[in-house]
């Protein structure tokens, strides 16, 4: 059975192309935009491993990460962040939270592939 | 150091006039050259019968040769020693170097503004940078714009058998990336375009407005013939553009309420006193302070300082005369009527102060602190407060002490001091 990937980002192109990437690479991919419902979809589907923006509508990135770390279920959730904000702070905020991994945009479809298979199989 | 250090560049300055030369004028009063040489240089103080006997040789009034105009310089190069107590300048020598070279003084003062300037430009510039939000929306429109387009481009040039529907969506989706960029891009470059005179640009918003108000005087003739709206200066802000658009409401009703020709026949007559004007014409005390501020030298009436602030004692607007100028950059002497007025909201108050300068520095104040915009009920209103002030000369009369800021003020044993004085160890 094909790993669940839910891609939680607000802008639609960014969604499209990598949900392309990761269905073309076998992986079953659900999207989601609005930051303040986001816990509540990981939490009524759980998926492998969540693609997270920083600056979403409504609740940002960082709030989302800190209600998954305290939920005893999600609390080991493979959280990939994303992030056009690549200062050291937010990176060093990210990882306070207990972030899987760190990336900064722009990134390539590459390293996005890269790291969502090596943080699933770890 | 009393101002009178200055006499001796004074004399100078008028035998030269004259085409005098030293020992003619020391033999006139009956003195030696040399020792006229060491008073024109302001290495002796002189008084009394010798000084007039001066006055009269050179043709001049007693006060000509003692009462200038050079506190504000005085001020300033306080001001740049304070800047850097390290450098060790001389300061109980400051009026000896004004007076010896001036045209060195101004050099000082101009440098030490211009440093003002920049550092505080520097700041703005760091400020915008880390914290501004605008700023950061920006970059982020185009950072993501850049990854959206990056990722898909990267499809489509790495995935050899994409079927013609992706193809053409993807291509679309890059169009539709490019044109946001595009639009991010121009937006962000229009943000940071900085004006070109440096100078200019690191004025604060209310900075810029009285910069425009000082060159006009404070008196806008396009307003107080019926209110111009379409003449609009440019300025380099929205933000100055913003207090400048307010500042011109509250002119525009002032000039309604106390037209220029009967008010400033009123003025004349009345010397002046705000409170009688105030009730002449039927209009606040504060209303009639700023209509005062406004009338040209030309048509006969002094030059007014004008100072408004906030409740946190924040200058809004300054006029600034000569010898009376609150600092912006650092905090102002609490003891001027503006700030006390504060503490006693609708009570108007007159005051004569004294600045800590022999021979100048006295002013006729008024003030009042009132309730700014409408009120509503369970709010406590904003209040601001309004300070007219006037140069008289000393009289005799007590006049309250006040200074410009601590830093620079040498008064003994005041009770609002904030901070050490670097001007003698005696003020604390």
């Amino acid at each position: 059975m094909a790993k669940r990937v839910l891609v939680i980002e607000d802008e639609p192109n960014i969604i499209e192309a990598i949900s392309f990437i990761l269905s073309r690479d076998g992986w079953t991919v659900h999207t989601h935009s609005d930051g303040t419902t986001a816990n509540e979809k990981i939490k009524a589907t759980p998926p492998d491993l969540v693609i997270l923006d920083v600056m979403l509508p409504g609740k940002s990135g960082f709030d989302i990460l800190r209600d998954l770390r305290d939920t005893p279920e999600t609390a080991h959730l493979p959280v990939l962040m994303l992030t056009a904000r690549g200062q050291t702070r937010d990176r060093e905020m990210a990882e306070r939270l207990g972030v899987s991994q760190f990336m900064t945009k722009p990134f390539s479809n590459a390293e996005v592939l890269e790291s969502v298979r090596s943080l699933v199989q770890a | 150091m009393p101002q009178r250090q200055l006499t001796g560049s004074r004399i100078r300055e008028r035998r030269i006039d004259l085409e005098m030369r030293q020992t003619d004028l020391a033999q006139a009063v009956g003195i030696s050259a040399s020792y006229l040489n060491l008073i024109e240089h302001n290495r002796r103080r002189i008084g009394g019968k010798l000084l007039n006997d001066l006055a009269r040789a050179l043709q001049v009034d007693l006060a000509a040769l003692t009462e200038g105009a050079e506190v504000a310089l005085l001020d300033q190069l306080r001001s740049a020693a304070a800047q850097d107590r390290g450098a060790g300048a001389e300061l109980s020598r400051t009026e000896d170097f004004a007076g010896r070279f001036p045209g060195w003084s101004g050099l000082v003062t101009r440098q030490a503004k211009r440093i003002t300037d920049l550092e505080a430009r520097v700041k703005v510039l760091t400020d915008r940078l880390a914290h501004d939000p605008q700023l950061a929306t920006s970059l982020h429109e185009v950072i993501t714009a850049v990854t959206a387009i990056r990722s898909t481009a990267s499809i489509l040039v790495t995935d050899n058998d994409i079927d013609r529907d992706w193809e053409e969506r993807f291509h679309r989706n890059i169009y539709e990336d490019s044109l946001k960029l595009a639009e991010s891009s121009r937006a962000l470059v229009s943000y940071l375009d900085t004006p070109s005179d440096e100078g200019a640009a690191a004025l604060s918003p209310h900075e810029e407005v009285e910069a425009y108000l000082d060159a006009q005087g404070f008196h806008l003739p396009y307003l107080e013939e019926g209110g111009a709206a379409h003449h609009a200066p440019t300025l380099r802000s929205k933000a100055a553009a913003s207090i400048l658009a307010e500042y011109r409401a509250t002119y525009s009703q002032d000039v309604r309420d106390m037209p220029l020709v009967v008010f400033s026949q009123a003025a004349t007559e009345l010397g002046h006193d705000p409170a009688l004007l105030a009730a002449r014409f039927g209009v606040s005390l504060a209303a009639a302070m700023r209509r005062l501020a406004t009338l040209p030298e030309t048509l006969g009436h002094p030059a007014f300082g004008l100072a408004m602030c906030d409740a946190a004692g924040a200058i809004t607007l300054q006029r600034s005369i000569p010898g009376f100028s609150l600092p912006r950059s650092a905090a102002s002497c609490p003891l001027w009527p503006l700030f006390s007025a504060l503490s006693q909201p609708m009570q108007p108050i007159r005051r004569d102060v004294q600045l800590p300068i022999e021979g100048g520095g006295r002013f006729r104040c008024y003030a009042i602190a009132t309730p700014a915009g409408a009120f509503s009920f369970d709010t406590a209103p904003t209040m601001q407060a309004v300070m007219l002030v006037r140069p008289i000369t000393a009289s005799g009369s007590p006049a309250d002490p006040v200074g410009t800021s601590c830093r620079i003020c040498s008064r003994s044993g005041c009770r609002s001091r904030r901070e050490p004085s670097i001007l003698n160890d005696d003020a604390v």
